[in-house]
């Protein structure tokens, strides 16, 4: 096959993962008012607080408009078209055990190829597993709860530990933060809650499987993480999402906090349904993620690997108040067909000798639009505060676009700020030269397109980084000749 | 081992460039092409590795009995055909020593043989090493990004040391090289002679013929072979120039 079909052939590798699971839905009715809110509250059995918390938000929300500014274009979304909550009803007997749990579900992750008794016999890896918006399965919870750490879906957290979830959420994204933060606010379904405490490391890695599953049902995630002083935590969120027709909206909030000594590390992998190649479909990704450095030396790390969705917009960004503290952002962002990707990060400097590190690889292929958007700010009180950023895209075939829009703002004369980019294109040229010495077209894709994320690809957790680089081979499949 | 016959060939939807070459090279041979700019050298060397963009318009290519030109790029080099570019192209983030670990593996793979896991690989390539005195800093560093013209052309004698092709192409290895890099490349060329691998190679210049003696020269001139002899045709090129070739040419037009 020759070189310029082959790069047509990457550019058009179909999404896998397209099945949908034939799980009875306990739905909202589509529409948006407090009524809905009202019933959602009342559904999750929530304390008045929340409620109340979340009609607050839904309040401002109608003062608000939908931003416009990222480099991204959709069909205006109707909000009152959309059904605000969803739960597989096979979770309503809340099982205690995984044989508890819908094996329709469970044949579901296996064909993710995440089996859960695998993971938790063999991987060491606790998988809180939410399916549409009802965590369904809970595994290593004794195993934590001996150390102390709470990992648990969000409605657990909001009925077993109430002080904590009303402490911490919204201190790092407020719930008048932005237009799709505060509709999360308002309407959020589940998530997962970790709580690490004092001086624990925690063992093994926490993991979240995302599914969207109901057709037509808007999915707002609310996670917050938290690692006391001293604590550590590796979180993993993964995800694919069946292919279906019409356009899913996705609006989570992510929260972490970091207090003196404490180290998050967060990492995505995210494969939802991108749409067709002509556009038709996929999922709207409009995410918040933020992570507050609230105490010294404390160290905030978010990775991402974004290959799917037909509009990502999405910032994980980080407070940087404690002196010392750290905020890193490394990200691979892959938009194919009619994909359009605006993501980034923010990093804003407010402790002293404040540091940190961005690294952006854009992958654009077929007619997919890769916008880099990022914001370094270093506040008047940083003394010695140090960014370094830096931006790659790669160009695969003549028709896809990659765009870099950083912003620096330093109110500070003592800081250190590099900011490095560049553009390279996959070429006809390298694809001759890997098959002139025995590489076939397809593998020589893979292998550059690898080659060029594995700053990114080297700072997920070993299994994850595998899965990623899986996926992106898969990304690639259908390139053979 | 390479049977060349009425080869003509021209730039997809272009110009003509081969105009019915003739060539047979067997095994253990060094042949020497040369010829003028725009005489088809390199378009003779790109059509048989498989490069995009050429159209065969006639002839044939016989190489180890097989139809060569029926193969893929990447068959052609499995089955033993190496070039050597005169422009060797970057691949920024793949790194020379797993680039060439993947391309051994596919032509060891090819050729039924086991693949090499990282260790062997190693142990082959500090032996290589030394054929053409290479820096193994550099086997670290991406495929030739940021590599001086003369890193660059090592660089493709090296792999060329490591993969151990029957039929090494040498596109103008000569070109841009310093009279030491030029001796270093020649060394490594005939370190890698043998009874059972033929040589190609395309140069403008009689200089780097000096350092490789070929067995045979040809001169290539309006995409047809105008004359072949022993080296000393190199020499008569090299006092006379090419002003006779493109008089003879002119002349067959």
């Amino acid at each position: 096959m020759t070189s310029a079909r082959e790069i047509e052939h990457f550019a058009q590798a179909e999404y896998k993962y397209g099945w949908t699971a034939d799980l009875e839905a306990d739905s909202a009715p589509c529409g948006l008012s407090e009524d809905t809110i009202r019933f959602i509250s009342r559904k999750k059995d929530e304390p008045a607080w929340l409620l109340e918390w979340r009609l607050r938000a839904f309040r401002h929300w109608l003062t608000m408009k939908e931003p416009t500014w990222a480099k991204v274009h959709y069909p205006k979304i109707d909000y009152q078209a959309i059904s605000y909550y969803s739960a597989p009803r096979s979770a309503a007997g809340k099982p205690k055990s995984l044989d508890q749990v819908d094996p329709k579900l469970l044949e579901e992750y296996a064909k993710l190829g995440i089996p859960l008794r695998e993971q938790e016999q063999l991987a060491g890896v606790a998988v809180d597993a939410v399916m549409d918006s009802v965590s369904v399965a809970t595994t290593f919870k004794q195993k934590l709860s001996d150390l102390g750490i709470i990992f648990c879906s969000f409605s657990e957290a909001v009925r077993e530990h109430p002080d904590l979830v009303r402490k911490y959420l919204g201190s790092v994204v407020p719930y008048t933060d932005n237009f799709f933060a505060t509709l999360n606010c308002a309407v959020f379904s589940d998530g997962s809650f970790v709580y690490v405490p004092k001086g624990v490391r925690c063992p093994m890695e926490l993991s979240t499987y995302f599914r969207i599953n109901a057709s037509n049902t808007g999915q707002f995630e609310r996670t917050l993480i938290i690692a006391d002083a001293g604590a550590y935590v590796s979180y993993l969120e993964g995800c694919t999402a069946p292919m279906r027709d019409e356009n899913q909206l996705h609006a989570a909030v992510v929260e972490l906090v970091a207090h003196d000594d404490a180290r998050v590390k967060y990492s995505t992998v995210q494969n939802w349904y991108p749409g067709d190649e002509n556009g038709k479909g996929g999922i709207y990704n409009f995410v918040t993620k933020r992570g507050k450095c609230a105490g010294v030396n404390s160290h905030i790390s978010w990775t991402q690997v974004e290959t799917g969705s037909a509009i990502t917009w999405k910032y994980p960004s980080c407070i940087l108040l404690g002196d010392n503290s750290v905020g890193e952002f490394y990200s691979v962002a892959l938009t194919n067909h009619r994909m359009q990707a605006d993501t980034g990060t923010k990093m804003i400097h407010v402790g002293k000798n404040t540091r940190s590190t961005i690294v952006s690889k854009g992958i654009s292929a077929g007619h997919g639009q890769n916008s880099y958007r990022g914001l370094v700010r270093i506040t008047r009180n940083a003394d010695g505060a140090r960014n370094y950023s830096q931006c790659d895209s790669l160009l695969i075939g003549d028709q896809c676009g990659a765009h870099t829009f950083p912003y620096i703002e330093n109110q500070n004369p003592t800081a250190r700020i590099e900011h490095e980019a560049s553009t390279s294109k996959i070429g006809e040229d390298q694809i001759y030269y890997c098959q002139q010495r025995g590489i076939s077209a397809e593998d020589a894709v893979s292998m550059i397109v690898n080659g060029f994320c594995r700053e990114v690809l080297a700072e997920l957790p070993m299994e994850f980084a595998v899965e990623a680089q899986k996926l992106l081979g898969l990304k690639l499949e259908g390139s053979v000749g | 081992m390479l049977k060349i016959t009425n080869l003509q060939a021209r730039v997809a939807g272009g110009k003509q460039i081969l105009n019915g070459v003739n060539l047979e090279v067997r095994p253990g041979e060094v042949h020497a092409i040369m010829g003028p700019n725009g005489s088809g050298k390199s378009t003779l060397a790109h059509v048989l590795a498989g490069r995009e963009g050429y159209e065969i318009i006639g002839g044939t290519v016989e190489f180890r009995g097989q139809d060569l030109l029926a193969l893929a790029p990447e068959e052609r080099a499995r089955a033993g055909v190496f070039l050597a570019f005169q422009y060797p192209v970057e691949i920024p983030g793949v790194s020379n020593m797993f680039f060439l670990r993947t391309a051994l593996n596919e032509i060891r793979r090819h050729r039924g043989e086991e693949e090499l896991d990282a260790m062997d690989f190693l142990a082959l390539v500090k032996k290589k090493m030394k054929i053409v005195d290479i820096d193994e800093a550099l086997l670290k560093r991406p495929v030739n990004a940021g590599f001086s013209g003369g890193e660059k052309k090592r660089n493709e004698i090296f792999q060329l040391a490591v993969l151990e092709p029957a039929l090494a192409i040498l596109d103008e290895t000569d070109s841009g090289l310093d009279i030491d890099a030029l001796k270093t490349v020649a060394w490594g060329v005939n370190a890698m002679r043998s009874p059972e691998r033929a040589i190609v190679m395309v140069t403008h210049y009689q200089r780097l013929l000096e350092y490789i003696v070929p067995d045979r020269v040809h001169v290539l001139a309006g995409g047809r072979i105008l004359r072949s002899g022993g080296k000393d045709l190199a020499l008569h090129l090299e006092e006379q120039g090419y002003k006779w070739v493109k008089d003879e040419t002119a002349g067959v037009r």
